[in-house]
């Protein structure tokens, strides 16, 4: 179908606005994966059945409507999944945490119909204990600056008339319609933005390399392979605002000279796959993807593939392997895959985050872009803030922004392992995942961007950021993020293969206390060696908690190694026979089995074993014929 | 194969073909033509691989080199009920390795087996859903189940259990 | 004029230093070469590899070439471009570290038993351990154990010997257009395997070795016959001959100090003598003898205009895998045996009444470059033999070792008679083109009266994958070609089918090069023995008297006295032979269990029939087993997919297919089968 007009969104923008004149209220139902599995379907049929009931009209569609009416939708994740399921009332912004089913008659009668907020089914600030009407009253949101997941929370993303009415598309038509394909580039380059996956390169140079290539074929392909555990900002993206990516595909291809792009998405987010899917779909269907688009001569078409299973695949060069049909497995850069990528046609490959942030750029220009951030990392950060915090979820800040703010401010503090507010409990925050490493109370007053945590030697990475307390053992910690690599590691080179199972070998001895005096040094430079030797990625980030467990956690990890004690009790091997006082009949057995003499004690009082001494051999244990001796949890 | 061979193969294995039509026997669509298979199966049968690999002209050892290098494809059948538990680093920190070993007792899977052998139930560990607010996270086929304990695990795998069974009886 | 010209001289220096970079201070011009290893090599700096072949593609997974490239870091050299002012080091203390690290972890999940291993005198593991200063394996030992995979008759897999360099992937695929082995798995459960992990000798498999000849270690290997030849040689009833091919006589050299390509001729029988062979005659009579039958075939041909081109048949890989291949094409094969195969027709039935010994005690060996030549002889299941036993050249070399032979001290000696007489053009055969040349030379001379001279036949040499020449005999034209390399027979095989392009007569050789190239040769990391080997055999048959094969007086002497002609029925059976369709896979079907004979019965749990309660249906089933102690009589598995979807449940019991299957009809047909 050959446009002879450029598109009008505008004409689609009034239109939709004209259409939603007439909604009185509107309840945005939260439908991020996270709510959902809390039941969010539910309240949503609810509000659908009590509606009719109550004779109050609820669309869940937008209608031509001459009398007023109730719109009913769902909006992409809003971060805060804990306190699902989550329902916000428009106009009035008010915001209901953890509703049930039978609230929705109440939410109905006091809030739809006369605007009221009831009471209880507001968040309270669990330090203050205040009631927050809005969003914008709760620290959680209060400090963020959400910018890539400002219209995550509310637009309905299967919806791209609501995309277009809020601008939606608006840059895209700009870069289609009156820039060259330098022109763009040089935008992206002058705002400053960098790779939101992990690695920071400027992305405007990386569009620059592609675009200078003479070939006609060119690819752009957004990597969705978010495969970090512990990461979900990209899912939220994909899932709360499907078009935002879309757009940014269309200015990156644009900006190349690309015709066909591809999105690779993990096959463990379905709920993503389908918005994006859906928003290929509606946006063909409106003429901005296939031929022509916007009604002009150029070309874009978009391919979503699913992902199979493999983390490497997040790897630019394995993803490119995976989309040809071939094992993920990466390959020797330079070639750089801007100049021989997919199909060896020079390719860019962004991620969603990156992508996301595009059409702003274009729209409103570098230097409001940079206006947020610090000098060498422009723009914001979106995070997945987990583990031991009050608030765990979705965040967006500043770059510039320090941890303090983000784990005590944003998070709400640190929490014990039962879930409760532990003023001293912070030890280490992770952040990058599995290849990235541990930040200490040292630094929590460092001001996150890019380069400042390379200077420590450590990484954004995708902006996993998971909140330790007290009581874990980093040790465990760099094990278990080694058991993830190891099981991920494509097999194709010598140091990744090879190297990690060996590293995971040393770690286990350290965590069953195997390990000797040479264990530390052989696991520090076999550490290096893989970081510097390795073929890709995944290898080359390995090491990296381990390293930063040598690095800030020396101590902890020699008390296991010298010792054979983990000071936070987590280690089962490691732990310390300890007699139960109710079940000992002080018979002295256990001190006749004793081979270093660690347990003393009284005939016929509780016995008692001395933890310094005590070498662990589990001979005191077998011995006691009553079961009075437990392993120490 | 004899192209008379082929066409009777091609007789037997009608969705297959189905199926690669729809990718235009495109050698490098591989991955999601193992997908559309494997949805189509249940898992990928060895002969069907075989098949794919003559008529894609391609070597059956890369076809059997992607279909091992990828989690997510069988080579043997999984159960009705495949349980994924989410062993990220929030779950995992939240508490995700006590429900495998749940899960692993009240199945009574032996060691090295993932599927129950009445094919009911397939245990699977799967790094990261992304759901990490929810934190320890199992789905059971394509629903989630959010802040599990180990309590709540085992009552999952009773109803489901339970579930079975009545309809068994109904059937009788 | 002469200052002109040291200006000039001058200007090209400047103009060339702008092409030169820095290899650890030194500057080195960039030339031709394909990536910076080249460059590096080229400045007689060895850097180690693993997975680095400069014949087929940059896999860059071994990690031992890396360099340090000032301002870009640490990267493998062979994966780079050389670019002018690039500033390198190749020895850091950090790059050092680094390779020892790196094979200490192959070490680690190595099975080193170097002392017993076949390869221990050209295992490339060993020696870049050695040649690192590796002393001390820092790592815990992991063995998978995967156990030895022996059931091909050519080549042995020990996967616990295996350093994942992937080479051999990417010799099948990229040489031989196969493919027969890939990566399996992920991680550090990777394994190289045949499809579906079967063994070697249950798929598609040609037998070519050229997997063997680029393994740097120990993990495929050609199958040794040396101890089923020692106890032949050991037995006194048994009156025991060989054969030699003609790339032996020029590689076996190697073995024992000599330079690469030199004929050891002299000292090769003397040894075979020594070890025990009664007679020892040459393979490059069969060819001679393979000229003229070939030839006659091939004239035949040409006259009915029939079953053209005519395609070669002595390589084993190469019929092997148009049997499974190219279908199409097999009435074009020769019908003639290969040379081994005549030789060895000629031994079996002339020489029990020349030596006055019982056929049935005569062996008939052969020493080949050739690891399908093992194949090759059981291709035949008459009840004799042409060929009993195939040694490789690395074979020879450990027995003659083994006998404690002083191999350059021995005097040498000759052929036995009458299949120890050749000419020239039956030496050639070892080369890629050689069969060709010897037929062009045969025509030529016996049919246009003219000797072929160097420059007629020079484009079918070389080391091209393929090659082409047009030939005139008597006024006729005939299109020749020659491949090597089975990848390229497709390729040209392709054309013909389109018509792009059309030939009277093929070589096929499924190695590079030809048989001087086999994977039986000794294993050099040389690339240019394989030409110099070649070359050996051009200057042997230079130095030979005759060049022609139906020049040859014994081969005349052969036909006069009972073959009769060229073609001839007796021709026919002793020296020809026939192929069929060969399937590429075994198995499929389950092996039937020692004991009693289970009755099978398969619910099929498809999509469709699970949707349909089969699942439940298996469950009862199951249970109705156990329940009445059937489980010795029956057996009851879960398959995919009956492809009845519409009508299912779908169960078959022994065969029969039970549509719309309820529990009872299942329990009524058990019943049946019990009351039998």
């Amino acid at each position: 179908m050959v446009m002879n007009s450029l598109l009008d969104l505008n004409a689609i923008k009034t239109d939709y606005q004209n259409r939603a004149k007439n909604v009185t209220r509107r309840i945005i139902i939260c439908a991020g994966t996270g709510c959902m599995a809390s039941g969010a379907l539910k309240i949503s049929n609810e509000f659908k059945r009590i509606s009719t009931l109550m004779g109050v009209q609820v669309e869940t569609e937008l209608k031509k409507e001459e009398t007023s009416y109730n719109l009913l939708t769902g909006s992409g994740c809003q971060g805060f999944c804990q306190m699902g399921p989550l329902v916000t009332i428009e106009p009035e912004g008010i915001f209901y945490v953890k509703v049930k089913p039978e609230d929705v008659s109440e939410i109905i009668t006091e809030t739809v119909l006369s605007g009221k907020p009831v009471e209880r089914l507001l968040y309270k600030g669990n330090i203050s204990g205040k009631s927050c009407k809005t969003q914008h009253d709760i620290n959680f949101y209060k400090k963020q600056t959400r910018k890539i997941l400002a219209d995550c929370g509310n637009i309905n993303p299967e919806d791209i008339e609501e995309y277009i009415s809020r601008g939606g598309y608006e840059a895209a038509k700009k870069a289609v319609t009156e820039m060259n394909s330098i022109d763009i580039c040089q935008e992206i380059l002058n705002s400053g933005l960098r790779g939101r996956g992990g690695g920071g390169f400027p992305t405007g140079r990386k569009w620059l390399l592609a675009q200078k290539e003479i070939n006609d074929k060119k690819y752009v392909i957004c990597n969705a392979d978010e495969g970090d555990p512990g990461a979900f900002m990209d899912r939220s993206v994909m899932e709360g605002n499907p078009h935002s990516v879309i757009e940014g595909m269309i200015i990156a291809a644009l900006g190349i000279g690309a015709d066909e792009g591809y999105v690779y998405v993990r096959l463990e987010y379905p709920l993503a796959v389908k918005r994006i899917k859906k928003a290929v779909e509606e946006a063909t269907k409106l003429g901005i993807l296939g031929d022509n688009i916007f009604g002009t001569d150029k070309s874009f078409m978009i391919h979503v593939m699913e992902g199979a299973g493999a983390f490497v695949c997040g790897e630019e060069t394995a993803l490119m392997a995976s989309i040809e049909g071939k094992r993920g497995m990466p390959n020797p850069k330079p070639p750089f895959p801007a100049q021989s990528g997919l199909f060896g046609k020079p390719t860019i490959i962004n991620n969603v985050e990156t992508l996301a942030s595009v059409p702003g750029i274009i729209k409103n220009g570098a230097l409001e872009y940079r206006s947020i951030g610090t000098k060498e990392s422009p723009g914001t950060k979106t995070f997945a803030l987990t583990g031991h915090v009050v608030n765990t979820g979705l965040i967006e800040v500043p770059f510039g922004t320090t941890l303090r703010e983000i784990i005590f401010d944003i998070g709400g503090g640190v929490t014990d392992d039962e879930g409760n507010l532990d003023p001293d409990g912070f030890k280490a925050v992770q952040i990058g995942g599995p290849s990235g490493g541990c930040l200490t109370a040292q630094h929590l007053d460092l001001p996150l961007s890019f380069d400042s945590l390379t200077s420590i030697g450590a990484m954004i990475g995708s902006g996993g950021l998971v909140v330790m307390n007290k009581n874990t053992c980093m040790v465990q910690v760099a094990k278990f993020f080694m058991q993830f690599t190891q099981n991920e590691s494509c097999g194709k080179c010598v140091p990744c293969r090879e190297g990690t199972k060996q590293m995971l070998a040393l770690l286990e001895d350290i965590t069953e206390g195997k390990a000797d005096e040479h264990t530390l040094e052989i696991l520090y430079n076999l550490g290096l060696a893989i970081k510097k030797a390795s073929l890709c990625g995944l290898g080359k980030t390995a090491p990296n908690p381990v390293l930063s467990l040598l690095g800030y956690f020396r101590e902890e990890i020699e008390t296991h190694v010298m010792q054979q004690r983990c000071p936070a009790k987590k280690c089962k091997s490691l732990l310390t026979p300890v007699v139960i006082e109710e079940k000992c009949k002080g018979c002295g057995l256990c001190i006749k089995k004793c081979p270093v003499g660690a347990i003393s004690g009284e005939k016929k009082q509780p016995h008692y074993i001395n933890e310094a001494l005590c070498i662990k051999c589990g001979a005191c244990i077998e011995a006691c014929r009553l079961d009075a001796i437990s392993e120490g949890v | 194969m004899h192209k008379h061979d082929l066409g009777q193969a091609a007789r037997k294995f009608a969705k297959v073909c189905e199926i690669l039509e729809k990718y235009d026997y495109k050698s490098d669509k591989l991955v999601p033509i193992l997908q559309a298979v494997q949805e189509e199966y249940r898992y990928l049968p060895e002969d069907v691989l075989a098949f794919i690999a003559t008529t894609l002209d391609i070597s059956p050892a890369r076809i059997y080199g992607v279909a091992t290098f990828y989690s997510h494809f069988a080579l043997e059948p999984k159960g009705k009920y495949v349980v994924r538990v989410c062993d990220g680093t929030a779950c995992h920190v939240k508490g995700s390795n006590p429900l495998l070993s749940e899960i692993r007792n009240r199945l009574n899977l032996p060691k090295g087996k993932t599927t129950t052998p009445d094919l009911l139930f397939t245990l699977e560990t799967v790094s990261c859903l992304g759901a990490c607010g929810i934190a320890p996270v199992v789905v059971v086929n394509e629903e989630v189940h959010p802040l599990m304990t180990p309590g709540k695990t085992t009552a999952m795998i009773d109803d489901i259990m339970e579930k079975e069974r009545v309809g068994d009886e109904q059937f009788a | 004029m002469k200052l002109a010209a040291l200006m000039q001289f001058l200007k090209e220096c400047d103009m060339n230093s702008e092409n030169n970079l820095y290899i650890n201070g030194r500057e080195i011009a960039i030339e031709s070469e394909k990536n910076l290893l080249e460059v590096i090599r080229k400045a007689n700096i060895d850097l180690p590899t693993f997975c680095y072949h400069s014949e087929l593609s940059v896999y860059g997974a071994c990690r031992l070439c890396l360099v340090d490239v000032e301002g870009r870091g640490i990267n493998s050299s062979c994966s780079m471009k050389p670019e002018p002012g690039m500033k390198i080091k190749t020895h850091t203390k950090e790059l050092r570290d680094i390779r020892k690290i790196n094979i200490e972890l192959l070490l680690a999940s190595h099975k080193r038993e170097c002392t017993s291993c076949v390869k221990s005198d050209s295992c490339k593991l060993l020696e870049i351990a050695s040649k690192l200063g590796v002393e001390d394996v820092r790592f815990k030992k992991s063995l998978m154990n995967k156990g030895i995979d022996s059931s091909s008759p050519a080549l042995i897999r020990d996967m616990d010997k295996c350093i994942l360099c992937g080479d051999c992937v990417r010799a099948c695929d990229e040489i031989q257009g196969i493919g027969v082995l890939d990566f399996a798995n992920r991680g550090s459960g990777a394994v190289v395997v045949p499809s579906f992990g079967k063994p070697l000798g249950e798929v598609e498999c040609v037998d070519c070795g050229q997997c063997a000849r680029v393994c740097p270690t120990a993990a495929i290997t050609p199958k040794s016959d040396t101890q089923e030849v020692w106890n032949v040689l050991d037995d006194p009833q048994k009156y025991v001959v060989i054969q030699v091919a003609p790339a032996v006589r020029v590689s076996l050299g190697e073995l024992f100090g000599y330079k690469d390509g030199e004929n050891v001729t002299g000292q090769m029988i003397s040894a075979l003598k020594h070890l025990g062979f009664k007679k020892v005659f040459d393979t490059s009579f069969g060819a001679d003898l393979t000229v003229l039958e070939e030839a006659n075939e091939f004239l035949g041909r040409i006259e009915s205009g029939e079953n053209l081109p005519l395609i070669t048949s002595c390589c084993p890989a190469w019929v092997k895998y148009a049997e499974q291949y190219q279908p199409e094409f097999l009435g074009n094969i020769s019908s003639c045996k290969s040379p081994q195969g005549m030789v060895g027709a000629l031994i079996k039935n002339t020489l029990p009444e020349k030596v006055n010994v019982d056929k049935k005690n005569i062996v008939s060996v052969s020493i080949m470059p050739c690891t399908a030549k093992k194949f090759e002889i059981t291709r035949n299941s008459a009840e004799f033999k042409d060929v009993d036993y195939v040694l490789t050249v690395q074979e020879l070399g450990r027995m003659i070792k083994e006998a404690g032979l002083v191999f350059g001290e021995l005097e040498p000696e000759s052929f036995d008679m009458p299949f120890g007489f050749k000419t020239g053009a039956g030496i050639i055969f070892g080369n890629s083109g050689g069969v060709a040349e010897a037929v062009v030379r045969h025509l030529s001379s016996n049919l246009n009266g003219q000797d072929a001279t160097v420059s007629d036949v020079i484009e079918l040499r070389g080391s091209n994958g393929i090659k082409r020449k047009r030939i005139t005999v008597r006024e006729r034209q005939f299109n020749i070609a020659v491949v090597s390399g089975l990848k390229n027979a497709k390729e040209l095989l392709n054309k013909i089918k389109s018509g792009e392009e059309s030939y009277d007569f093929i070589e096929v050789m499924a190695c590079p090069s030809g048989c001087a190239g086999g994977a039986g040769q000794p294993v050099t990391h040389n690339s240019e023995t394989v030409a110099k080997r070649g070359r050996g055999l051009y200057e042997t048959d230079k130095m030979l008297q005759l060049h022609n094969a139906h020049e040859n007086p014994l081969i005349k002497e052969v036909y006069e006295s009972f073959l009769e002609t060229p073609g001839s029925k007796i021709a026919h059976e002793l020296l020809h032979t026939h192929y069929k369709s060969r399937k590429r896979f075994e198995g499929g079907i389950s092996l039937i269990q020692s004991g009693e004979e289970k009755k099978k019965i398969s619910v099929c749990v498809g999509t469709s029939c699970f949707v349909k309660g089969s699942q439940k249906l298996l469950n009862r089933v199951v249970r109705h087993i156990s329940v009445e102690g059937l489980s010795d009589e029956f057996e009851v598995s879960a398959t995919f997919c009956a492809e009845n979807c519409d009508k299912g449940p779908t169960v078959v019991v022994e065969g029969e297919i039970i549509n719309h299957c309820s529990f009872e009809d299942l329990k009524k047909k058990i019943d049946t089968f019990r009351s039998e």
